[in-house]
């Protein structure tokens, strides 16, 4: 298939090359995924596994260098080594705040550093500033552009200039990988979604990731999957492996693994690692904790005993 | 030294929104059994009090008509539950209220009982009776359904005041629309203590909210609210389709009279499934049939 | 003309002023084509996830009639066994035509004297409080259910009971409301009705038929697939419970002579039956001239329909469900796939990879998808079937999961180059095997569609609308389902066209067979 901004303007439009997404099944094939019942040693491997992919997350306006330095710690160890839990992915926060982290965590560390960029979290901003947030923000040590998609552009039908966009940050990040936030809950139906998957992915993506966390709905199962399956046709189509983000609204460890089976069941096993999947959260880690030490321990947790991040 | 144990007396409040609230003018009225002797108390429920009742109906109206007919089945059916579970208590409510005997309120409450099974068996039938697919001479398919109105305002009569308020309730809101009614005036009790039930059936909040008060004083804010969408008035009581109707015009609210005497509650004309039709639109839809 | 800078260009320059250049990002890595294919290996696996709630199964269980369980006249007791261990259960009673002539007798008493005099209003009660019932006992249902049959504990515990419930819930409804489902007429009951359910959903089976039967004021004389008695069993003790009055439901087990008996009795009025198009042509030649009223649920070989224009990945998903579903022991399986032939590669590529991630083996772990082959009986037949597919040329795709060592089970498979002269592109298989054929023209699918004797149900999918009601309307069958498959609900009538049976069941085209009208 070519891609799809190639095409004359004049008989089609990017949606044409697009599959629709039929809502009803799409919401049902999601929810199967949540029964699936994670046991015993497969409930502890899939736990720890989503700790490994956690983009632990600041996003504040009042966020400071000693919130971040609390931050960064929990990432790196979460809990008492006894329980061998891995560090998170990454640590995720604003563009000010990534030197710190590269302060905290020292280079290199098991610990990324992804700062949010080009006119988070509305994206209403000139392209100019954009660049030069992202350019600074991977100059100060941050090994990962989260980057939200202009949604004016996309919804008023402007998809050259959505993908020009991303490119030119692509551009910007230099070494830095770049996730492309869609920002799902403002595109509302999942035809835009799909469609936005695919605009990203081609303009240089790494990684596509739902939202911002700002906006509800924020990740849900069903739009996490419709993005699954683009991801799925686009690595049938160019042999590219992209990655995927859902974040915002993944609050409990029973959720995650649900994600979890998602992917395992969408993508198979070459997607679930950190390099291709990661989940963006904050109190979820606490949650997951709480879950492996019932499963390893056999007794009900009280967050009590389980630091903030 | 007395044995006597002092009872802890109830008070009775307005049902809005799932809850039970006060009025917020503070004022209550007496109610009083047919010989003249002081009951309890009950709210006097204001026009703002009825302004919030509209909103919290309005508010549950849109969640209430998107579950399925199978879940307000459900729904209606536990209420019938509730109602068998508790008839003991609606039954006092009733004898003392109005005076009936023991076994004239069991036989109410029965009856009151199975209309609310009857009703609860028609959420998921209705569309299939009323509606139709219409052969129309295009190649289009074309079919009309009924919806909920939305919010509607129900005027119940004072008897028989358990199973009247019952009966024009179950066919509002088995479509999905939500009700804000506003109880008899002379025997608030039964339909209080009958807000107690829906509050335990898994109706959710604002779906049926239910007001004591003087009918005279709501009248003319009901008449003229513009987010009411239908009044069902059974209130029996003479002048008041003048005044509703007159108000019904400011924004073409729906109108529908229940003329039934006190004794009619109780046979088939008070089970009747075409009331359903008094609140729902009928939509029609076309799509054309082709390649 | 002014000319418009690139936003890219326009970084480019911006770079070197604000600084040095960031090192250019690394080239991603392309697989190449013949390496794109997905692994659905062993990377998290899935612990057992056992199904762990303990539910009694009765050494024996006894014929229901009369509202007492009561021993079989011939004292004979047939093997019930779980046919994902292929260990015995329990024992069943044997009915013959003795029990069944009783069982008639006491249906026609309850009819006579209770059931046919009750109002509608408390008939209907009885239902809703079965329905209930059923409710408060789903777990232990649905485990029983699986056990007996072989299908998913998912599938019992989230498909079968609920609608069970639903469907007494739906008829409960009804009883007192007839006169509405039959504008000018009156209708009445007909008197007893014989009624004979299969395997593949046998509680499902079981509400389909008594809940409308007992809403038109009739009785039952039931008799459950030889293979799968015990949920009705347990049904009947819920009958029980709820005070039904004795009769008004029997229930005789048995093999199929003990059905033949009911069919052929006289003082059957009704006759209902659900199962193949073969043994519901010998009912039909056993009711002639008998003025008995019948309606038959048969076979089917449902053609799923794939446009170039549907929601593909959904589309996909509705053919698994289509055939996979219930191990395909479904009469409305989508066992013919049309796709399209400019995305017949796609679908055929996302099917492979779809049927990978289907879990089959044990049906009481909560996470297998496709369950066991109901009998070795069946297991024997899709295996001839495939055979003789493959036989004719067909190409074979198979899921690579590892099977138990006991029980009877099949691999969902798809058969490729597949004609509609091919034997397993006709014939009904009733197993996890799906014929791929492709077409052209919406015309052409249609056509191929309906080439063929049954016509209870058919798939389509596609985004258009306007071609959903025109395909809809030109399929001859049934039950037709639109961008979704195997979608059942009481409101909703289900029932074929031509070999696949006459009659409907739910819904308010479903009540007629249980009345006259006058």
């Amino acid at each position: 298939m070519t891609p799809l901004l190639s095409a004359p303007r004049r008989f089609s439009s990017p949606r044409d090359a697009v599959p629709t997404v039929d809502q009803v099944m799409v919401e049902e094939r999601a929810a199967a995924f949540a029964r699936r019942s994670i046991k015993t040693g497969a409930k502890l491997a899939g736990l720890k596994m989503v700790v490994s992919m956690m983009d632990l997350t600041t996003l504040e306006g009042k966020d400071t260098p000693g919130k971040v330095a609390c931050l960064c710690r929990k990432a790196l160890q979460p809990i008492e080594p006894k329980y061998n839990v891995p560090p998170c992915a990454a640590v995720c926060v604003y563009p000010n705040m990534v030197r710190h982290a590269r302060r905290f965590l020292g280079d290199p560390s098991p610990v990324r550093i992804a700062s949010v960029a080009a006119g988070f979290p509305s994206g209403q901003y000139p392209l100019r500033t954009k660049l030069e947030e992202t350019r600074r923000a991977a100059g100060d040590g941050a090994d990962e552009i989260d980057m939200v998609i202009d949604r004016g552009a996309f919804l008023a039908g402007e998809h050259q200039k959505v993908s020009d966009e991303i490119a030119a940050v692509k551009e910007a990040c230099g070494a830095a990988h770049l996730k492309v936030i869609l920002e799902t809950g403002e595109l509302v139906t999942y035809d835009n979604v799909r469609l936005a998957s695919q605009l990203a992915m081609e303009a240089g993506a790494d990684f596509i990731k739902t939202s911002t966390g700002k906006v509800q709905p924020a990740a849900t199962l069903p739009v996490t999957l419709v993005m699954l399956e683009a991801i799925r046709d686009y690595f049938f189509q160019t042999g590219v492996r992209i990655g995927m983000k859902p974040a915002g609204g993944i609050r409990t460890a029973k959720q995650s693994l649900a994600y979890l089976v998602m992917v395992k069941e969408t993508l198979g096993d070459d997607w679930l690692s950190p390099a291709l999947f990661r989940i963006g959260a904050s109190t979820l880690l606490n949650d997951v904790l709480m879950q492996i030490v019932k499963t390893v321990e056999g007794r009900y947790q009280s967050a009590d005993y389980f630091s903030l991040p | 030294m007395s044995n006597a144990r002092l009872n802890v007396r109830k008070t009775y409040k307005l049902f809005v929104g799932g809850n039970f609230v006060r009025s917020e003018s503070g004022r209550a009225l007496p109610v009083h059994d047919p010989a003249g002797r002081p009951l309890d108390n009950v709210c006097q429920a204001s026009r703002k009090d009825l302004r919030e009742a509209v909103s919290a109906a309005r508010a549950a109206a849109a969640g209430w008509a998107k579950k399925s007919a199978y879940l307000r089945g459900q729904i209606l059916y536990r209420a019938a539950e509730m109602l068998e579970n508790r008839a003991a208590a609606l039954a006092w409510e009733i004898s003392r209220s109005t005076g009936a005997s023991d076994d004239q309120a069991r036989a109410e409450i029965d009856l009151a009982i199975d209309r609310l099974v009857y009703f609860a068996g028609w959420t998921d039938k209705f569309a299939q009776v009323f509606g139709a697919v219409n052969p129309v001479a295009t190649p289009h398919f074309n079919f009309t359904i009924p919806e909920p109105t939305g919010v509607v305002a129900v005027l119940a009569p004072d008897e028989p005041s358990l199973l009247a308020l019952v009966s024009t309730l179950a066919p509002v809101i088995l479509s999905g629309n939500s009700a804000v009614a506003i109880a008899s005036e002379k025997h608030p009790l039964p339909a209080l203590t009958f807000a107690e039930i829906l509050a335990t059936s898994d109706l959710p909040g604002g779906v049926v909210n239910i007001l004591s008060g003087q009918s005279q004083e709501l009248l003319p804010h009901i008449a003229g609210h513009m987010d009411i969408n239908a009044i069902v008035n059974a209130s029996g009581v003479e002048g008041t389709d003048l005044a509703l109707q007159s108000g019904t015009a400011v924004n073409l609210k729906r109108y529908a009279r229940r003329g039934l005497a006190a004794a009619e509650w109780f046979g088939p004309a008070g089970e009747d499934a075409y009331w359903i039709l008094d609140t729902v639109e009928f939509k029609t839809v076309w799509h054309p049939i082709g390649l | 003309m002014k000319s418009k800078t690139s936003p890219k260009l326009k970084a480019r320059r911006a770079v070197t002023v604000l600084g040095p250049v960031a090192p250019r990002h690394a080239v991603k890595p392309v697989a190449p084509a013949r390496d794109r294919r997905l692994k659905f290996g062993d990377r998290w696996e899935y612990a057992p996830a056992p199904e762990t709630i303990p539910v009694k199964i009765d050494p024996r269980y006894e014929l229901f009639i009369d509202g007492k369980f009561t021993a079989p006249h011939s004292g004979k007791y047939f093997d019930s066994i779980n046919p994902a261990t292929e260990q015995k259960l329990c024992e069943i009673a044997q009915g013959d035509s003795q029990d069944v002539d009783r069982a008639v007798k006491a249906a026609r008493r309850a009819y006579e004297t209770v059931w046919s005099r009750m109002p509608g209003r408390e008939r209907g009660k009885y239902l809703f409080r079965v329905a209930r019932i059923v409710q408060e006992r789903a777990r232990e249902l649905a485990i029983l259910e699986t056990m007996d049959g072989g299908k998913p504990i998912k599938e019992s515990r989230d498909f079968d009971v609920p609608m069970v419930a639903a469907h007494f819930f739906h008829h409960g409804g009804w009883a007192d409301k007839l006169q509405y489902a039959f504008p000018g007429r009156t209708p009445r009951p007909l008197g007893v009705a014989g009624q004979i359910i299969p395997w593949n959903f046998p509680l499902l089976m079981a509400a389909w038929k008594i809940a409308p039967a007992l809403a038109c004021g009739n009785t039952v004389v039931l008799k459950p697939s030889k293979t799968t008695s015990i949920t009705a069993l347990h049904l009947a003790r819920i009958f029980q419970e709820a005070g039904l009055p004795a009769g008004v439901v029997n229930i005789v087990t048995g093999p199929a002579e003990t059905g033949s008996a009911i069919y052929h009795h006289p003082d059957v009025n009704k006759i209902a039956f659900t199962g193949s198009t073969e043994v519901g042509k010998l009912i039909a030649r056993a009711c002639a001239g008998t003025g008995k009223k019948l309606t038959l649920e048969l076979g089917g070989k449902a053609a799923n329909i794939i446009l170039e224009d549907a929601a593909l990945d959904q589309a996909v998903e509705g053919i698994i469900s289509g055939i996979y579903f219930n191990q395909g022991h479904v009469c409305c399986a989508g066992s013919r796939l049309f796709a399209q032939e400019s995305v017949f590669g796609t679908v055929i590529r996302k099917l492979r990879d779809r049927i990978q991630t289907l879990r089959v083996g044990d049906p009481l772990d909560k996470n297998t998808d496709v369950g066991a082959i109901n009998s070795r009986a069946q297991l024997e037949k899709i295996r001839e079937l495939v055979q003789c597919g493959i036989d004719e040329g067909a190409g074979v795709e198979q899921s690579e999961c590892a099977l138990p060592a006991r029980g009877y089970w099949f691999r969902p498979t798809f058969l490729t180059n597949v004609t509609m002269s091919h034997r397993v592109a006709q014939e009904e298989i009733f197993g996890p095997v799906l014929a791929v054929m492709s077409f052209r023209t919406p015309e052409e699918a249609l056509e191929r569609a309906n080439n063929t004797p049954y016509g209870l149900s058919a798939g389509v999918w596609t985004d258009k609308g306007s071609k959903i009601f025109k395909m809809t309307g030109q399929l001859r069958a049934g039950v037709v389902w639109a961008n979704s498959y195997n979608k059942f609900d009481p409101a909703s009538p289900f029932g074929g066209y031509k070999e696949s049976g006459f009659g409907r069941e739910g819904g308010r085209q479903g009540l007629s067979a249980y009345v006259s009208l006058s």
